[in-house]
């Protein structure tokens, strides 16, 4: 019994295929990376997971429950949350807000509560706040202290990468999905991060499935990697064995020129 | 080559900007002249008896026009430019030319016969602009006066800041005495002190010439005392107290606005509480529309529609003329019958906002804007039209409203005391609601949602749901105003309810700052208490035909130099001015780098 199990996911553009029918399953506390060259359906493929794609054809299936097709924000209450390949904060809403904001779903006070400042109204906004402090203190001192009333726009570009995790972070989720992570860090930067998503398992809990160009982070992370190419699963396994596959290989490098002829 | 900064000579200037300036100037005070402008605003004056408002509506032209011909921007990084008397000369040069070119509009006037294209210009306004001397005499004393005061406009940028600010102040204070002559009269003859307001306005309306040098002096003493300008320090003070400080100061101000809002209707007199009750019901409005287009991002250009729904459903429960159902309960507020009055209002109001919000709610941005432009049209159209005439009366609309009643008061029209309690009452009501949803999980949520749709959906925000709320938060608060309105007006009809409402409503919130509070209170001060509303005169009532034009040339005055608004919100500031923050965030991060290295 997988947390997430996918079977048959189609997802066509017009007369571009994107998905033809990947097959994909991930466990509880694994971190599976997902690889491809460019074009290969790896957005599409997270898009159809979180809801913002509506697939073709497919099963999604979450927890025992078919999630494929629901509104992205009934698919983040369910549990699972994501980052963006290009940063996608809330640049004007304050660092602080960012993460109280994605505790959307798993609080419940209305109008009334709001308009009556109801005492559980007030427990619920302090232990919003609580949280969000709590999550961005995971990141050290980076995004604490003066950090937390200032715009999310003022934050450097590997900070903002920190903030959009905290932000998934704060749903709440048990599957975590990150779109290249590293994207646009330096090898310093790259190699802290590696160690926080492992950390975000190990001390967080969350089961992680990641894109990742950079091949040092998912050599370093994955439990399992899944190689996509026009939208097609073409291999799975261990980092070494699909690191060594020839249809890999082919699939990144091209094939060589006296067998292409 | 590096070169030495050299002193640029007299007659350096941008003649090319200086030409052009001067050609908008005369062009300007041509356009004001042939609409009729000055002729009608002459009438009121502003010092009597060497000022009207007509003049002043003409004699702004040059010095706004003299200081924008000589203004250079200090560029980042790079010393001020210059100032000295090469900026007189621009400032002269480009009156003379503004001057010129409106002399040169005056003889025409005066040689062909323009009533038929321009059915204002005629002997009374080339009478009026040559000052009864004749064209010769007339056009030499108008290229004298735009000469001097473009000079003037050119002067302000070599006055030290401290003197121009005196300068400025002295004639801002003169014009805002004039401008706000009606309510002092009223407060003054309360007061029994008619001996002062007699001695500062003359019998004919404006500030007397003694009155003008009083209040100017003391404008300009008052300003040479106090550093910088006082109105910037304090909202940058503002927009940087955190927590409980602000708390204490919006506690304050509310308490003297709760004050002020008690004290006030009763020194003044009818006229002066009928503007302020109609400031209340824009700001009502206001308030409603800052939520949705404010909080949520969503542009509603039709919000008219659920004002008119509040006014009608009212009409419809309490008016004995009300076509078809005829309940005739009162709107008694200290009894169940006006509860049931509100509560019906209520939820007619919220109901139309799902039935508009709901087929609409999945567009975006401009589609939006133009189907709810659409729905507040068709809304009005069902009100006059013939097939349901037999239920709201078609054009003639639903008349007879009796007075709303608070235990012994009756409260209609007829006592603008009244209605500006009332007014005040439901204002303080939408100040409340809309302060608290900000802060709240749903402000948040409405935040995420103006941010970015599609991300604020993926983080778990139920946008449909969200944006639902703000629409119908939005239509109950407009249906209040509505509920005034009726019961203020005694009548309802269709044309009390066209677009224009919902655009000059929009612009109150554009121009006081999107999303903030304070800000659609100054907007609404400034918009409907000087300019007036659609139909309702404000406190410079002889602008009523102009005020569309004015309405558009603020407007547009606005979006290129203050885009954020009067008094904007902290997000609106952030978003427009991302590089000050930057630098100000910068500079902290080294500081905190700065102390944790000390430790």
């Amino acid at each position: 019994m997988h947390l997430l199990e996918i079977t048959g996911l189609t997802k066509s553009f017009g007369g571009l295929q994107a998905l033809g029918g990947v097959d994909f399953h991930i466990d509880e506390l694994e971190i599976v990376s997902v690889i491809g060259p460019n074009g290969a359906g790896k957005t599409t493929f997270f898009n159809t997971i979180s809801g913002l794609v509506v697939p073709d054809e497919g099963r999604i299936v979450f927890e025992d429950e078919d999630i494929a097709g629901l509104e992205p924000s009934e698919i983040t209450k369910r549990g699972i949350a994501r980052t963006f390949q290009n940063v996608r904060l809330f640049p004007d809403m304050t660092i602080l807000e960012n993460v109280m904001v994605a505790q959307h779903c798993r609080t419940e006070t209305g109008v009334w509560g709001a308009l009556f400042n109801t005492p559980t109204f007030r427990n619920e906004e302090r232990a919003i706040e609580e949280r969000a402090k709590d999550i961005l203190g995971f990141f050290g001192t980076r995004l604490t202290g003066y950090r937390f009333r200032q715009p999310a726009y003022v934050l450097s570009y590997a900070n903002r990468r920190r903030l959009e995790i905290a932000r998934a972070m704060g749903t709440m989720p048990r599957l975590l999905l990150l779109d290249e992570p590293t994207a646009g860090m330096n090898p310093k930067e790259t190699a802290e991060l590696t160690g926080l998503i492992r950390k975000l398992r190990d001390e967080k809990g969350f089961t992680i499935v990641v894109i990742e160009h950079e091949m040092r982070v998912v050599r370093d992370v994955s439990d399992r990697v899944v190689v996509l190419d026009h939208g097609v699963k073409i291999a799975e396994g261990s980092y070494d064995e699909v690191s060594s596959n020839p249809d890999v290989i082919e699939a990144y490098l091209g094939r060589p020129a006296e067998e292409g002829a | 080559m590096n070169q030495m900064p050299t002193r640029r000579s007299a007659t350096d200037l941008d003649w090319d900007r200086v030409r052009r300036w001067g050609i908008y100037a005369g062009l300007t005070m041509a356009f004001l002249s042939s609409i009729g402008m000055v002729e009608s605003l002459d009438k009121r004056l502003i010092v009597d008896p060497i000022l009207s408002l007509g003049f002043l509506a003409l004699l702004w032209v040059p010095v706004a026009f003299g200081y924008a011909a000589t203004y250079e921007e200090a560029k980042e990084g790079m010393a001020a430019p210059e100032k000295g008397e090469r900026d007189l000369i621009g400032g002269l040069a480009a009156g003379l030319i503004g001057g010129l070119f409106f002399v040169a509009f005056i003889a025409i006037a005066d040689a062909v016969d323009l009533r038929g294209v321009f059915p204002r210009i005629g002997p009374a306004l080339i009478d009026l602009l040559t000052f009864g001397r004749g064209t010769a005499v007339g056009g030499l004393l108008w290229l004298m006066i735009s000469g001097l005061l473009g000079m003037f406009g050119g002067l302000l940028h070599v006055l030290p800041v401290r003197v121009r600010r005196a300068v400025t102040n002295a004639l801002t204070a003169v014009f805002l005495v004039a401008l706000v002559e009606i309510a002092v009269v009223d407060i003054f003859e309360s007061l029994r002190l008619t001996v002062i307001s007699d001695w500062i306005y003359a019998k004919n309306g404006g500030v007397t010439i003694a009155g003008a040098i009083v209040v100017g002096a003391l404008a300009a003493l008052s300003s040479v005392r106090s550093e910088g300008d006082a109105v910037v320090r304090f909202r940058t003070r503002y927009a940087t107290m955190e927590g409980d400080e602000r708390k204490r100061f919006n506690l304050i101000a509310g308490a003297v606005g709760l004050v002020l809002a008690v004290v006030l209707p009763m020194v003044l007199g009818g006229l002066t509480n009928e503007l302020l009750a109609n400031v209340g019901l824009f700001l009502l409005m206001a308030l409603g529309l800052n939520l949705v287009v404010g909080y949520a991002g969503l542009l509603d250009l039709g919000y008219v529609a659920f004002f008119a729904v509040g006014a009608y459903t009212t009409a419809i429960l309490t008016s004995p003329l009300s076509p078809k159902w005829t309940p005739m309960l009162t709107l008694d507020f200290f009894s169940i019958e006006g509860w049931v009055v509100m509560v019906v209002v209520v939820a007619v109001a919220a109901l139309s906002g799902l039935v508009v919000g709901t087929p609409v709610i999945r567009l975006r941005g401009d589609y939006l804007a133009i189907v709810t432009l659409g729905f507040g049209e068709i809304v009005r159209i069902l009100f006059l039209s013939d097939w349901l005439a037999p239920a709201f009366g078609g054009a003639q609309g639903i008349r007879n409203i009796p007075a709303a009643v608070a235990g012994p008061a009756e409260i209609n029209g007829t006592k603008p005391q009244t209605i500006f309690y009332l007014v005040v009452i439901f204002v303080g009501i939408a100040v409340y609601v809309a302060w608290r949803l900000y802060h709240s999980r749903i402000g948040r949520a409405w935040a995420a949602l103006r941010e970015d749709e599609d991300v604020a959906e993926a983080m778990g925000v139920e946008t449909t749901k969200m944006k639902l709320l703000a629409f119908i938060t939005g239509a109950i608060l407009a249906s209040f105003g509505g509920m005034i309105f009726a019961v203020k007006v005694g009548s309802v009809f269709p044309s009390s309810f066209k677009l224009i409402v919902s655009i000059i409503v929009l612009v109150i919130v554009i121009v006081g700052g999107m999303g903030s509070i304070p800000g659609v209170v100054v907007g609404s001060l400034v918009l409907i208490g000087i300019l007036g509303g659609p139909t309702q005169p404000g406190l410079l009532a002889e602008f009523g035909e102009f005020k569309l034009l004015i309405y558009g040339a603020l407007l547009v005055f606005m979006m290129l130099r203050r885009p954020e608004g009067l008094w904007p919100s902290v997000q609106r500031q952030r978003e427009l001015h991302q590089e000050e923050i930057l630098q100000d965030a910068w500079l902290k991060a080294e500081a905190a780098a700065d102390s944790a290295g000390e430790r």
